[in-house]
């Protein structure tokens, strides 16, 4: 337990840090996410034959390669990508993005993948004639939209969303492979130093036992507010 | 693009998922009996088994895999007295290390997945044979397993799926899988886009190929 103490002869004082940049990557990425979800779930509900191959593309492709190749892919392609964006407008310094950034922007293509899955399918299993009734009723398209859909869909969807925040935090961890300091970076780095493996390992479990424990504590709370009248 | 560093890394990257397939395939046996274990276990009316192995499937559901990997191949191995059981021969190879890892996650998942195929069943089916005469036995192998089995093949193909990707963090033991061959040659090359992408196709093609023989499975055993 002399590990776990806080200031400079301890570790306790990192991993709360630590803790605090896991949640910060898993809040980003998964905000990340729902900004991918909205572009791509329309796009997955269009009649358009060519929308809708690249909606299926993206959460296909995202779905179906592992997370770490994808970080990898990001981390060490990414500067490369946009260095070569920029040599194209005339920019030829180096250029060098943040590992939080990549970090969550990683973590949120493959979370947007996921809930983008989500919606489409909480859209899906709204009653049809739902939709008919606004369209009768003369209701502006953004107007019905906000109004009618997105409260039943949010009802429908916080469920699959709670598991694939669940999975978003979980994720967060393979960040380290970049050198990001959040909980397995850490326990990395105090393991290597003190020699003792087991237990802070055995500590970052339980820290993100406790991740998941609040987490879902606060969804179940958000789902029953969200289910009133039903 | 660099188009010859791909046909030169294509080989290397096939006989690398050699290695993915082995370490699924052996996690995936070893961890359906775990989780076939754990579910009869969850399904137990004693409340401390129960218990037990509800806190199992949670405890390795609410860790990323990455933690569990790294308890088992640096963790076990700093315990002094673990090392003269039979158990070190295990916990040196990271071979096996990343395989216990693996087995016991999808074991936990495969449990859930398990649990409430069997709770699902319709109590009508279980009665009916009931009513025939048949004896608990038969009724468990014949029909309960069967019905099980069938209903949770979407669920378990998802779960095949998820371990295959996750097979990719048995590169961070040193493992030279698929993953671990991609960053070996980009650590030599600097081409990362090139062998990533490359990488990430031969995941998506074994995705797909899991993807519709669970599909055609599902059809096989359907009840029609």
């Amino acid at each position: 337990m002399d590990l776990l103490t806080f200031g400079k002869t301890g570790w306790g004082d990192e991993l709360f840090y630590a803790t605090l940049m896991t949640i910060a990557v898993a809040i980003a990425a998964m905000l990340i996410g729902f900004l991918f979800s909205l572009i791509f779930t329309p796009l997955k509900l269009s009649n358009n034959k060519f929308l809708n191959f690249i909606g299926n593309t993206y959460t296909t492709v995202i779905r179906g390669v592992p997370e770490l190749l994808v970080i990898y892919l990001l981390f060490f392609g990414g500067s490369g990508a946009i260095m070569y964006v920029a040599s194209i407008f005339g920019y030829f310094e180096y250029i060098e993005i943040n590992a939080f950034m990549t970090g969550s922007v990683a973590i949120g293509i493959i979370s947007g993948a996921y809930s983008t899955e989500v919606f489409r399918g909480a859209i899906q299993s709204i009653d049809k004639g739902q939709f008919e009734a606004c369209k009768v009723l003369g209701f502006k398209k953004h107007i019905y939209f906000l109004k009618v859909i997105m409260p039943q869909m949010l009802r429908l969807a916080i469920p699959n969303l709670s598991n694939v925040w669940q999975i978003t935090l979980k994720d967060t961890s393979l960040i380290s492979v970049t050198g990001l300091v959040e909980i397995m970076r850490q326990s990395y780095i105090a393991a290597g130093s003190t020699r003792d493996p087991l237990f802070f390992y055995s500590f970052a479990a339980v820290l993100y036992l406790i991740l998941t424990f609040i987490s879902m504590k606060l969804i179940n709370r958000l789902e029953a507010k969200y289910s009133r009248g039903f | 693009m660099d188009l010859d560093l791909m046909i030169i890394s294509f080989p290397k990257l096939l006989s690398a998922a050699l290695v993915t397939l082995k370490l699924l395939s052996i996690s995936l046996i070893i961890g359906l009996f775990i989780g076939f274990l754990f579910a009869v276990l969850r399904l137990n009316k004693n409340p401390f088994i129960n218990k037990f192995a509800y806190g199992y499937s949670y405890l390795f559901r609410g860790t990323p895999l990455l933690v569990q990997i790294f308890i088992i191949y640096f963790g076990l191995g700093q315990i002094e007295w673990l090392r003269s059981t039979f158990l070190w021969v295990i916990l040196k190879e990271p071979y096996w290390c990343a395989i216990s890892a693996f087995a016991l996650n999808t074991g936990a998942y495969t449990s859930e997945i398990l649990r409430s195929a069997f709770q699902t069943i319709k109590p009508g089916i279980i009665e009916a044979g009931k009513s025939l005469g048949i004896s608990n036995q038969i009724i468990l192998y014949k029909i309960q397993i069967p019905v099980a089995i069938r209903q949770s093949l979407p669920a378990y193909g998802n779960e095949i799926i998820l371990m295959m990707k996750g097979t990719s963090l048995a590169s961070t033991v040193t493992l030279m899988d698929i993953t671990g061959v991609a960053k070996h040659i980009v650590s030599t090359t600097y081409k990362p886009l090139e062998v990533f992408l490359l990488a990430g196709g031969i995941y998506l093609f074994m995705t797909f190929i899991i993807h519709n023989l669970i599909k055609y499975l599902e059809k096989k055993y359907s009840f029609q």
